[in-house]
């Protein structure tokens, strides 16, 4: 397990908001679990995220809870930039030394950033493959925004990438419209590390497979996270992945932070009424 | 308006009026401040219907004056149909000078193909475009073409040619083959061959690229690098006609038109028509030559 050293954070997150519709100054104030709604009561603006805050430390894997609607999805688009975040901070030590707010950067920063410090992994492939180009076409895609323009060298790394992930590289220039659902995760896998990022996204990546592939690709990310290191944000709605996979997890509801600590200290003594709840039905 | 003697009365100078001409003149001063650009423009209503040179014609008769001499080419030949009769509307139009030679012309309107004879700093070519947005093959919303444009996000066209290379060994664009220009915007050259792709860079003439049915002009104005994208490892290639000679000239080193002649049997002519008459008639004109990557190796 990771030691949480203050001086040791990856990415730092202050008041982080994401609001749809049109907000008032009140719309975070009447929202949220003590009001048991995330939907603002005067103009229906509804409050996915607010006021979250945390540190992910350098090799750690976070796990993020909540029921649907929680805003957990919603946190890992606003720091992996699929959505523009109402407001807040969010510091990456691999920018700037961790000085530079990257919500302020200019959209071709934020790519950069995506291409070469950051992975995401979505519950859906669709989201995360395109299905148009082959399965080395997806992963090459990945390499080429990072600047690499060797035919021989983005085959190589394709191929390397599909062996460690378990993918039969003989079908590399397939589309991944002819893998199973299990294999289609794991090539989105192999294109979110494709570039070695410090920093993996994995928005419920084991939902919707059957058990037993489920295993293989938890088996399969534990493995990579302890082999290169990478830290992770790790979003589930299943508390046997979080208990998995994390050292650390933040429990959401309405849109905020309920609870968080150590994964173990969570689900054996959870403290917050929620995390009570959700842990007694699920377990 | 402009006074000429000859060209019909009923319409205004050049067909377009003053202020349509005046704004595509001034978008194609924007398009050259940003090469590679696409500016969109109005695109009037033509005699002629979308898709058929559209484009072409609003660009030449913008900048068409009476002193000028008008060159118009459909495949390399001056003599098709469709340039035969956009020349003839031209010159209805502008009544400025027409010809078929292409140092004689000041204003060369053509349709996939770069002349073979060098152009000059005293002469424009527009070109025909039917598809400007180079991306849409990769990308079907335009609002996101024009995203991935500012922010020169251009992975997915460089995965295009990947995917090209794996499935068939090359590199398989024959006509279009995506340029970048002025080391930022990625651009369709129009559906010239490769063979002409090398011709546009660093060039002294300004090459206006105008689509009409699209309602959008770029360019690439004189002295401007236009890099055809290419691999460290996979070269970009002109088209290769090695040992190949033109049937009627016996010479070779130009784009050639492959003529079916039997199921045994094949001939070459140099597709340029004004090219290959002056080959006929006297010495080489002035031609600008690339070789592939392994000729220079």
């Amino acid at each position: 397990m990771v030691t949480e050293n203050k001086e040791d954070w990856l990415l730092r997150v202050r008041g982080l908001s994401k609001i749809y519709g049109e907000p008032i100054s009140n719309s975070i104030r009447y929202t949220g679990p003590k009001f048991g709604t995330n939907q603002c009561p005067e103009t229906d603006a509804i409050v996915a995220c607010a006021e979250i805050d945390f540190d992910l430390y350098q090799g750690e894997v976070l796990g993020v809870v909540g029921e649907s609607g929680s805003g957990k999805s919603t946190l890992v688009q606003l720091l992996y930039f699929d959505q523009d975040a109402s407001g807040g901070e969010v510091y990456f030590r691999g920018v700037d030394d961790g000085r530079t707010n990257l919500l302020n950067v200019s959209n071709q920063r934020k790519r950069y950033i995506r291409n070469h410090l950051m992975g995401m992994v979505y519950q859906n492939p669709r989201d995360g493959l395109n299905f148009k180009f082959s399965a080395g076409g997806n992963i090459a895609e990945k390499l080429l925004m990072a600047g690499e323009f060797h035919v021989g060298r983005i085959r190589d790394r394709a191929s390397g990438l599909l062996e460690k992930t378990e993918v039969p590289v003989p079908r590399m220039d397939n589309a991944p419209s002819s893998f199973s659902g299990g294999m289609q995760q794991r090539v989105q896998i192999s294109k979110a590390i494709a570039n070695n990022p410090p920093l993996l996204f994995l928005d419920e990546v084991t939902t919707g497979l059957d058990v037993s592939v489920q295993a293989k690709v938890l088996d399969l990310i534990r493995g990579l996270q302890r082999e290169l290191g990478i830290s992770m944000i790790v979003v589930s709605h299943d508390l046997s992945v979080i208990r998995m996979l994390t050292d650390r997890t933040m429990v959401l509801k309405n849109g905020r932070i309920v609870e968080a600590g150590l994964t173990d200290q969570i689900l054996q003594d959870p403290q917050h009424e929620y995390t009570q709840l959700l842990v007694s039905s699920l377990l | 308006m402009i006074e000429t003697k000859k060209f019909s009365r009923s319409y205004n100078y050049g067909f377009i009026d003053e202020s349509t001409k005046k704004e595509i003149r001034r978008k194609m001063l924007k398009a050259v401040a940003i090469p590679g650009y696409q500016v969109p423009y109005s695109s009037p209503e033509m005699p002629i219907s979308r898709g058929w040179g559209t484009g072409g014609l609003h660009a030449s008769l913008s900048l068409i004056g009476p002193q000028d001499t008008f060159k118009i080419i459909d495949q390399g030949s001056d003599a098709s149909v469709n340039a035969c009769n956009l020349r003839n509307f031209v010159k209805r139009m502008t009544d400025c000078e027409t010809t078929f030679d292409t140092a004689e012309a000041t204003v060369i309107q053509t349709r996939h193909r770069i002349t073979e004879e060098v152009l000059t700093d005293k002469q424009i070519i527009v070109f025909q475009v039917p598809q400007p947005e180079i991306l849409r093959g990769v990308e079907r919303y335009e609002f996101k073409t024009r995203q991935m444009h500012a922010e020169a996000d251009y992975a997915k066209m460089w995965v295009s040619l990947y995917e090209s290379y794996v499935k068939f060994g090359a590199i398989m664009r024959g006509a279009g083959y995506p340029v970048k220009v002025n080391k930022r915007y990625i651009m369709s050259p129009s559906p010239i061959p490769r063979w002409d792709v090398p011709n546009l860079s660093a060039s002294d003439t300004l090459h206006i690229f105008s689509a009409g049915r699209e309602k959008r002009i770029y360019a690439v104005p004189p002295h401007t690098a236009v890099e055809p994208l290419e691999f460290e490892d996979i070269k970009f290639k002109v088209e290769e006609f090695l040992g190949i000679r033109c049937s009627v000239t016996g010479e070779g080193d130009a784009f050639m038109d492959e003529i079916y002649e039997s199921e045994d049997s094949r001939k070459h002519v140099i597709n340029d028509s004004n090219f290959l008459d002056k080959l006929r008639g006297g010495p080489r004109p002035n031609q600008r030559l690339f070789a592939n990557p392994q000729d220079e190796a």
